[in-house]
């Protein structure tokens, strides 16, 4: 499983990382984590607001933070 | 760690939750100035007519209302800007012509949820899509401009028609600027990847399936975001009003910059354009101001321009933009705001 987060480095895009982090810890999953932050591959997922969160390169959630409940929901719905 | 994690469950113990936190704001509104009246003069003894305490009065008193009226404001407009995202207004302004373009990006710059720090990916998924670099940036140039923190702490501090008549400059400065570098044929201007940027996927939209606590919950956790970022500022800000509020003669400005000068606005806008602060932080700055004379054009300029331009955006911005661009982007955005306080001055002193 490849997580990125995209992301120009903002507070949000942080604190988006670390709840990806934490929801990852709690499922005990092991998958590679990448922050993304070069504008071009960012606009190429077609994602406009940052932070954005991307599960095995489709994106799932973009312009804002979610909570780590969804984003461990998000993980569990992506197949593992 | 989340905010929604701790939410009352029930939809009764939510509203209670929402009721009691809006009685508790009105309450230490209402009970602000009070409250620092009877600890400085009564239970510390302080001379209320020193002018030290007085400066020290104000700024507390300005530090507590200035804070409640961010947490109100921060709060209502995030979860009315909940239901409006950047990809909405994308699919809006796809297809239109400059012109009509340049009208309605300006206008849903204003109302769309945006950070600067997203202008680049903005910018690259506009132009892709097919939007017209004008209007792309129109909508850039309106969205910092036309604040929504400032178009409430303008609200309260000064009333209807001076917020009306920033909203309506903004705006115009916006359309004005984003239709001259539109037909500027600035495309060469613009970094070439931008060209060959191909979207994979399909964008998902942030607004959408959000149930009412989620925004209820975003606007609360929005609150503390934004607080947490512009304290300091806010804090420089409203320590200078304090300063300007006590120790400043009112001659000292009236002489330099009064309704009567004519560089007034300019000197304005040449010190606004490499100060970077926030609308919250500048507001203390602007009352203090207009108390000591200055007029409301000079000073909504000089906002604008503190606000509207900022070095760190140009930053990110020179990533997609030729230094020709934003040079041109920098002078007709400054010329508009130059122009709009001179305009201001005149509408206001007639």
């Amino acid at each position: 499983m490849i997580i990125k987060v995209l992301g120009s480095g903002c507070t949000n895009c942080q604190n988006l990382e670390k709840v990806t982090r934490d929801a990852l810890d709690e499922l005990g999953i092991d998958a590679t984590l990448e922050h993304v932050t070069d504008p071009a591959d960012i606009a190429s997922y077609g994602v406009m607001g940052t932070p954005a969160l991307v599960i095995d390169d489709a994106v799932v959630v973009s312009g804002r933070v979610p909570t780590r409940t969804q984003v461990r929901n998000l993980l569990t719905a992506a197949g593992h | 760690m989340s905010l929604l994690e701790h939410m009352p469950t029930t939809g009764r113990g939510r509203g209670l939750a929402l009721t009691a936190a809006g009685l508790a704001w009105v309450a230490a509104y209402v009970l602000n100035e009070h409250l620092w009246d009877w600890l400085l003069y009564d239970a510390l003894g302080l001379d209320s007519s020193a002018r030290s305490t007085e400066t020290i009065h104000f700024f507390l008193y300005d530090t507590v209302k200035i804070t409640l009226l961010l947490v109100l404001i921060i709060f209502l407009v995030t979860v009315l800007r909940s239901y409006m995202s950047v990809e909405r207004t994308r699919a809006f302004l796809g297809g239109k012509r400059e012109g009509l373009g340049n009208v309605m990006a300006a206008g849903l710059g204003v109302v769309t949820p945006f950070c600067s720090c997203s202008a680049v990916p903005a910018f690259i998924g506009f132009v892709a899509a097919g939007v017209p670099i004008g209007v792309t940036l129109s909508f850039l140039i309106a969205s910092p401009m036309v604040n929504e923190i400032a178009i409430g702490m303008l609200l309260t501090l000064f009333g209807v028609k001076i917020t009306a008549l920033y909203i309506g400059t903004g705006l115009l400065i916006a359309i004005v600027a984003g239709w001259l570098l539109g037909r500027m044929r600035v495309e060469k201007w613009v970094e070439p990847f931008v060209f060959e940027t191909r979207l994979r996927g399909h964008a998902i939209d942030p607004a959408a399936g959000l149930t009412f606590d989620d925004r209820i919950a975003m606007g609360a956790e929005e609150v503390g975001t934004i607080l947490r970022r512009i304290w300091p500022y806010l804090l420089v800000g409203i320590g200078l009003g304090a300063v300007i509020h006590g120790w400043v003669p009112t001659e000292f400005f009236t002489t330099y910059a009064g309704p009567g000068s004519t560089f007034g606005v300019l000197i304005a806008v040449g010190i606004g354009v490499p100060l970077y602060s926030n609308a919250a932080g500048i507001m203390p700055m602007v009352q203090a101001l207009y108390e000591k004379g200055l007029p409301m054009g000079t000073l909504l300029a000089f906002m604008m321009a503190v606000v509207a331009l900022s070095l760190p955006e140009m930053v990110l911005l020179r990533r997609v933009l030729k230094p020709q661009l934003l040079a041109a982007y920098v002078g007709v955005v400054a010329t508009g705001i130059v122009a709009v306080g001179y305009m201001f001055n005149a509408v206001l002193a007639s």
